[in-house]
């Protein structure tokens, strides 16, 4: 069968590129859905976790990840268009107006 | 066997998946790029006997969340897009750091042991019996919580993005 190392491996490569994608691009955007792809991350290590433990602990902390990146989506989305409004940009380098 | 093939499949186009949606130049290509992996991380929780969560996946995350970036997405104009550079200046080391971590991670997981065995009894195969039962049950406090940050999320997404009127 399927080792466990495998889902973490997995898991780790898959958090690892969500953080390149935060810290390295300049759209808005991709930033937040490189956020959505770390919570993926460790969606995907919890559900294995609660495979190989015989435990549904795991699955529940799942759903409650999945109910936490719904509410954050909705308000960062908000949070983006009131920015493109006020700002005219989705680029998060042009968003220096507290830059000392 | 097929489990194995199954996961590397799985596994493969995950992580392609990712690359592209953080490289892609159009967010709209990112999105798609977004979509397919949540696609193929259901196809993992099938295989992880998960399949509730599965479902919940494809529903919430590919079937609302997604469609709530790609409206935002439409909704702004990314015409600057295809001209401006769509990384920082500091992308290189960004990157090459990012490759660092990951195989220093991989390196520390494939020499550690793991002292678990494949889950062999099916009686908790992600059974919405015994899921519903624990959440209802053990874990209703949370549950109640997860309800009101819900509403915190609805509430405060209508009071930003909503136009001020002035009051006259």
């Amino acid at each position: 069968m399927i080792p466990l190392s495998w889902y973490i491996m997995l898991s780790a490569t898959l958090f690892t590129i969500g953080v390149v994608g935060v810290l390295s691009r300049r759209n808005i955007f991709i930033i937040l859905m490189s956020i959505e792809l770390m919570l993926n991350a460790a969606n995907i290590n919890l559900v294995a976790f609660s495979h190989y433990l015989q435990s549904l602990t795991g699955q529940i902390f799942v759903i409650f990840v999945i109910t936490v990146a719904a509410a954050e989506a909705a308000v960062a989305l908000a949070i983006i268009i009131l920015l493109s409004r006020n700002r005219g940009s989705v680029y998060v380098d042009e968003f220096n107006i507290m830059k000392g | 066997m097929v489990n194995k093939l199954l996961f590397l499949y799985f596994a493969s186009v995950i992580l392609a998946s990712a690359v592209l949606m953080i490289t892609r130049r159009n967010p709209v290509h990112s999105v798609m790029f977004m979509l397919l992996l949540f696609f193929h991380i259901a196809g993992l929780f099938v295989l992880l006997n998960a399949e509730f969560l599965a479902a919940v996946q494809l529903i919430v995350y590919a079937g609302a969340i997604l469609i709530l970036y790609l409206f935002v997405v439409m909704l702004l104009n990314v015409d600057r897009e295809s001209a401006a550079p769509r990384a920082n200046r500091f992308w290189p080391w960004m990157a090459g750091f990012g490759v660092l971590i990951a195989g220093e991670a991989l390196l520390l997981i494939s020499r550690g042991a793991f002292p678990v065995e494949d889950g062999q009894s099916m009686r908790l195969a992600g059974g919405v019996r015994e899921l519903g039962e624990t959440l209802y049950q053990r874990y209703l406090v949370p549950f109640e919580i997860a309800s009101l940050i819900l509403l915190v999320g609805l509430v405060g997404a209508v009071m930003l993005a909503k136009k001020k009127v002035k009051e006259e």
